[in-house]
């Protein structure tokens, strides 16, 4: 019998290709992160009466939170509908590591919830009077930093994915392991604010994604299995 | 002795399978094979373990005890890969993407048999003309008979179907038999769970009966 086998590239494009039609289908929902992040920032502005000193002090801590919080209101949709109609299962019983799928479904969802809020950063940080000189700093955190998120959200939700309803619990579960994530990424922006150098918080940032790049997806390929089971 | 004297191992083998959950005996110790060109009907009542065992066999759950050969060697994760295609009571459809996005998605993921379109599959199943039909708007049995698409393209020469004439009419169940027994004719052997007997294939059959809290 002739057949054509599936392959690690043909996996990830067929993934990749799904997910950017579901996400064009349902467009309003794929903007509800970035829309968090705008919403959480203006209030902020509007919060310290929009004074320019307290503001631009604050600016890249305000702007780490909302990109943080925003990821973390979409971890919950990460692998929640797939395991809900049996996709999962389908991933499970593939030829493809599941890892590898893993990995190719976080990127999509660092691609579409933190990438947008990430070109619209600059803009952001001008509504909060981030001092220009900070931003290339801002970025580079961020850059390394919500990617980290992202693997590391999808560790938790996995573990969560086989609850009917996992709520507060993602959150509760991804708060650690957020934490130092956000120390680095807005430590590295503070210290850049204090004329220090931030380039040991961006390594270390950087030491971070690479690690989780490799352990993340087994550690939720893992738990989904588990979760399963 | 030339490999060709040798009778060919089972497609399928089980040897002293056991499945337990929460120490409360599901199914087993169960012995049995399936040879090329053969189907195993599963019989039981609601709750035997028909379901757990093909998902033991999927490789979804871990048996307790026992051992699975494919093709005479254990099965491990990719050869379990290569060798089996389950169509499992959730669909593994997606509701906003359209009847030959989702069949091409699935096929991205396993693979396929070269000589089959997406389009053919569909038409075989009876949706011919649902190609741009958003699964959301497809009804239980035609939500089915996708599935069954996706299963016609597969390349696996061991099917795992859990009841596959649920929801579907019957016409529905002759296609699913004509289908079994084309992919038997092929070289493929297939497990098939039913809670009754009133829709076998009509190809050479074995049977395995199973009961709540043991077998026969």
């Amino acid at each position: 019998m002739s057949t054509q086998t599936a392959t690690l590239s043909g996996a990830a494009r067929a993934l990749l290709a799904r997910d950017l039609r579901l996400l064009w289908r349902r467009r309003g929902d794929a903007l509800q992160p970035a829309l968090f992040a705008l919403l959480v920032v203006v209030l902020f502005a509007l919060a310290l009466g929009g004074e320019k000193q307290a503001l631009s002090k604050v600016a890249g801590a305000v702007l780490w939170l909302a990109v943080l919080l925003a990821g973390l209101l979409s971890l919950d949709t990460l692998f929640r509908g797939d395991a809900e109609d049996g996709s999962l299962e389908q991933w499970m019983l593939a030829p493809v590591p599941l890892a590898w799928l893993v990995a190719v479904r976080t990127f999509m969802h660092w691609a579409t919830s933190a990438l947008p809020l990430l070109i619209a950063t600059p803009f952001l940080a001008e509504l909060l009077y981030l001092p220009r000189d900070q931003l290339p700093v801002l970025l580079a955190s961020l850059a390394l930093g919500t990617p980290l998120l992202s693997l590391l959200g999808a560790v938790v939700a996995a573990l969560t994915v086989g609850m009917r309803r996992s709520g507060i619990l993602v959150a509760l579960l991804a708060l650690p392991l957020y934490v130092p994530v956000l120390v680095f990424g807005a430590g590295s922006v503070a210290a850049a604010a204090q004329g220090l150098d931030p380039v040991g918080a961006l390594l270390l940032l950087g030491a971070g994604l690479a690690v989780a790049l490799v352990l993340a997806p087994l550690a939720a390929a893992a738990a989904i299995r588990i979760a399963l089971s | 002795m030339t490999p060709n004297d040798r009778p060919a191992p089972p497609l399928l083998a089980a040897r002293g399978l056991r499945f337990a959950r929460n120490d409360e005996p599901v199914f087993g110790p169960l012995d049995f094979s399936v040879d090329a060109g053969e189907a195993l009907l599963v019989q039981g009542d609601n709750g035997a373990g028909k379901t757990t065992l093909l998902r033991v066999l999927a490789g979804l759950l871990r048996a307790d005890e026992g051992e699975i050969d494919l093709d005479g060697q254990p099965a491990g994760t990719s050869r379990r890969a290569r060798a089996i295609a389950y169509l499992s009571h959730l669909p593994g459809l997606k509701a906003d993407l359209t009847a030959i996005e989702n069949l091409n998605f699935l096929c991205g993921l396993h693979g396929r048999r070269r000589a089959q379109l997406p389009e053919n599959a569909l038409a075989i199943v009876g949706l011919a003309g649902y190609e741009d039909a958003l699964a959301r708007q497809l009804s239980a049995g035609q939500k089915k008979r996708l599935t069954l698409a996706r299963l016609w393209m597969s390349p696996a020469p061991l099917w795992l179907l859990d009841e596959p004439y649920a929801n579907l009419d019957l016409e529905g169940i002759e296609l699913v038999n004509r289908m079994v027994q084309a992919h038997l004719r092929e070289g493929g052997a297939a497990l098939v769970t039913t809670h009754g007997a009133y829709a076998a294939p009509p190809v050479r059959t074995r049977m395995l009966v199973m009961s709540k809290g043991g077998m026969q």
